[in-house]
């Protein structure tokens, strides 16, 4: 019995990665919850529209290291960051303005829009790998570890080290003051309070003299900025690589539905639900009970419940669950 | 009519052309995918076009149908059965009983504490019992000579079997998912068919025992009455043909092979394409476009939308997961590696939409002419980088450009289905 060791093991291999797994989560499903509650319809260009930003945020991110430009120990992504988000915030207007606006005025059906998202999607994601390829690509730089496991070590004396990785402290931090600059925007701002207004009944807010124009303006905006820094952080944690951001697509329409679609907070939530019982499904439990458990009991398997290979088979099941039992989500979302 | 003959004699056309100027090798292995992305096509245009369901999973339908070749053409391993095949099923079994089981006991037992915990237990025990019998059985099964086998094999039937095959087994996963996602709001199935399709490429290249993952499985059977290459080339008869006609008989033998697959293809997709004619045409396809166009008044005239839409669903997903088999079973090896949904599921996508939506012939000129675009963009495509970059000095730069001539398919594919959707929604050639 060594519940101490037990615990630090917990923590590094499943509450640290899950932690920052789910707040990139959360910030995608963030982006796609705001579109379907202004915009209506389910934008299967997300993944791809996060590809594109991070895309940009590497080749500046490349571009200042060539000219000498760091950010000291934190990733000099960072510094980069705002051009991606200003580029892909500009493709995404751009897209509006020529396709989806067009739709829009003529009331298309859901549907309609879901599939013109595809064509999007296809162009995004052809213009990605066009310019940066289908490789994986590692930008990460600055402090490699905020803790590492050997000093965790020494400085407690456990067995068992706690390793975070820079790249998870930042994950983490940035989406917490993403989060709150989000949620203040839209709950103190008049242009936040308007788009919550034309997200919960368009004919009213009309009515009120929203211009529809300006919030879907400014929803694209921060969609491509929320798209952007998910992506980004991702990268930094894990590795760039254009089909992995289109797979994501996935976890995160899970999580904004398992949160309901078009609230903020479900989609929060739902994020972080996901990465949870992603990581912790496909954990090998073998070392935290071997800790827990007397030693003659110790296990001889992993004591893993399915491999890291069907990940997508938790978000998945998650998400027909509460397709299931919730329809409309932990936080009642829309249902259309 | 005469607009859309002519659309079709303009695609064949490209097909003739490519055969002149490139090779008729090329222009036929072309026809021949083409040939089988039409009818999936098709099997997309039955749910899309008849019902108006949007299923972004057609990969995994087209993967399951290319796993029941491997499971009906292939030799079993005895070795392997001997090893773990009774614990295999077995597991299976028990896991699918303690779903059956999990379910009865959610609909029977009354709502309330008792439901939750008794369901949640069946399950939690169910999943542990499984994983206790299967998991042994299949790593007995994969240990056995892991180089070539590791798996249970099929059951050594003809390969045409195979096909019909892929269309149940497509149709068992589609009865699954459509129980669960028909029903709730549109953009739900798409996204539980994107989940299922990921989902079924997992389960192929994780589960060795089953068609070996990721390892491949290759030299699969021919489809009856195809011949092989090489018996063509060593029949005297077939040299002698061929070089009275001044053929070489090398590639005449894989034109022979290739022209079979025409027949074989073009005969599936004749008989898919009449019979969902007739079924278009008849009281079912009327009450299936009245659903379609307004499902309220469709309920109310006492027609059970969910069961028809259910119905649809399994048989478009049926028509694809046939021609998954075809696929498979033409190219003679199952790659699970190789389904990627921009393929599979969304390049099917941008034909039914290119050529019609809710019309059969759209859907299958919609197959053929973006199968062309589609496959000659591959071998043409670098070949037009290359001539468009060949003033620029060599570097990085130009090599970059080339490679990612291949990546202008994709685009060209989105700006394709952009315009249509723009400029013509209802496709090539548009309902009546």
């Amino acid at each position: 019995m060594d519940i101490l060791n037990a615990l630090v093991a917990f923590l590094n291999f499943v509450f640290v990665p899950a932690l920052a797994y789910g707040s990139q989560l959360a910030l995608g499903a963030l982006g796609v919850t705001l579109i379907y509650g202004i915009l209506r319809f389910s934008n299967f260009a997300h993944g791809d529209t996060m590809a594109f930003g991070t895309m940009v945020t590497i080749l500046v991110t490349w571009w200042m290291q060539s000219v000498g430009i760091t950010f000291g120990v934190l990733p000099t992504a960072l510094l980069a960051l705002p051009f991606g988000i200003a580029a892909t915030a500009a493709f995404a207007l751009g897209t509006d303005r020529v396709i989806y606006r067009f739709y829009r005025k003529q009331k298309a059906a859901p549907v309609i829009l879901v599939m013109v998202s595809l064509g999007v999607m296809f162009v995004m994601n052809g213009i990605v790998r066009l310019i940066i390829g289908v490789e994986d690509q590692n930008f990460a730089d600055g402090g490699r570890f905020l803790i590492s496991a050997g000093d965790f070590k020494e400085m407690t004396g456990l067995a068992e080290g706690l390793a975070i990785k820079g790249t998870q402290a930042v994950t983490v931090v940035t989406a917490i003051v993403v989060m709150g600059l989000l949620f203040w925007f839209l709950q103190k701002t008049r242009t936040g309070k308007s788009m919550r207004a034309f997200s919960d009944n368009e004919d009213l807010a009309l009515l009120s003299g929203i211009n529809p124009d300006r919030v879907v303006q400014i929803t694209w905006i921060i969609a491509a900025a929320l798209a952007t820094i998910a992506g980004v952080l991702y990268g930094l944690d894990k590795s760039f690589k254009p089909f992995t951001y289109f797979q994501l697509l996935l976890p995160i329409f899970a999580a904004a539905i398992v949160g309901g679609l078009g609230s903020p907070i479900g989609a929060i939530a739902g994020g972080f639900v996901i990465a949870f019982s992603e990581v912790m499904v496909t954990y090998a439990w073998k070392k935290v009970v071997t800790y827990l458990v007397p030693e003659s009991m110790a296990p001889d398997g992993l004591v893993q419940l399915m491999t890291t290979d069907y990940k997508f088979a938790v978000s998945f099941a998650i998400l027909i669950l509460v397709l299931i039992f919730m329809p409309t989500g932990l936080f009642k979302g829309k249902s259309v | 009519m005469n607009r859309n003959l002519a659309l079709f004699a303009g695609v064949a056309l490209l097909f003739v052309l490519t055969g002149v100027f490139q090779s008729w090798n090329l222009a036929l292995s072309i026809l021949n995918l083409s040939l089988i992305s039409a009818i999936m096509a098709l099997g997309v245009n039955i749910q899309w076009g008849y019902a108006g369901l949007f299923n972004t999973g057609i990969m995994g339908f087209a993967a399951l149908g290319g796993l029941a070749v491997v499971l009906v053409s292939t030799q079993p391993v005895v070795e392997g059965w001997q090893a773990g095949g009774t614990g295999i099923l077995a597991g299976l079994f028990l896991g699918a009983a303690s779903i059956a089981a999990a379910i009865f006991a959610y609909n029977r037992l009354p709502k309330g504490r008792v439901r939750t915990w008794g369901t949640l237990a069946i399950v939690v025990g169910g999943f542990f019992l499984f994983r206790a019998v299967f998991d042994p059985a299949v790593t007995a099964v994969e240990a056995f000579n892991p180089a070539t086998a590791g798996n249970l094999g099929g059951l050594g039937l003809p390969a045409t079997l195979a096909w019909p095959v892929g269309g149940l087994l497509a149709a068992g996963a589609a009865w699954a998912i459509g129980k669960i996602a028909l029903g709730l709001r549109s953009d739900y199935l798409a996204i539980a068919t994107l989940g299922i399709a990921e989902i079924v490429i997992a389960v192929m290249k994780n589960e060795d025992w089953l068609a070996r993952g990721v390892k491949n499985i290759i030299d699969m059977p021919r489809p009856w009455p195809v011949p092989y290459e090489v018996q063509l080339q060593q029949s005297a008869g077939f040299v002698d043909w061929a070089t009275r006609w001044g053929f070489d008989p090398a590639t005449a033998s894989s034109i022979v092979v290739k022209l079979c697959y025409v027949a074989m293809f073009g005969a599936v997709l004749l008989a898919v394409i009449w019979l969902s004619e007739r079924a278009l045409n008849s009281p079912w396809g009327r009450m299936m476009r009245a659903i379609r166009d307004n499902e309220v008044s469709a309920a109310a005239m006492g027609k059970n939308v969910t069961r028809r839409h259910l119905q649809v669903f399994i048989l478009g997903s049926a028509v694809v997961g046939i021609a998954g088999a075809m696929y498979t079973s033409m190219n003679g090896m199952l790659a699970p590696g190789e389904y990627n949904p921009l393929r599979f599921t969304f390049l099917i996508w941008v034909m039914v939409i290119v050529g019609g939506s809710g019309n059969n012939w759209g859907a299958v000129l919609g197959g053929l002419l973006i199968g062309w675009l589609w496959l000659i963009v591959e071998s043409v495509g670098p070949a037009v980088m290359g001539a468009l970059v060949a003033g620029l000095s060599d570097g990085p730069l130009k090599t970059h450009l080339i490679d990612a001539a291949q990546h202008m398919r994709l685009l060209t594919m989105g700006v394709v289905l952009l315009l249509v959707l723009r400029f013509s929604p209802r496709g090539l050639i548009p309902e009546k």
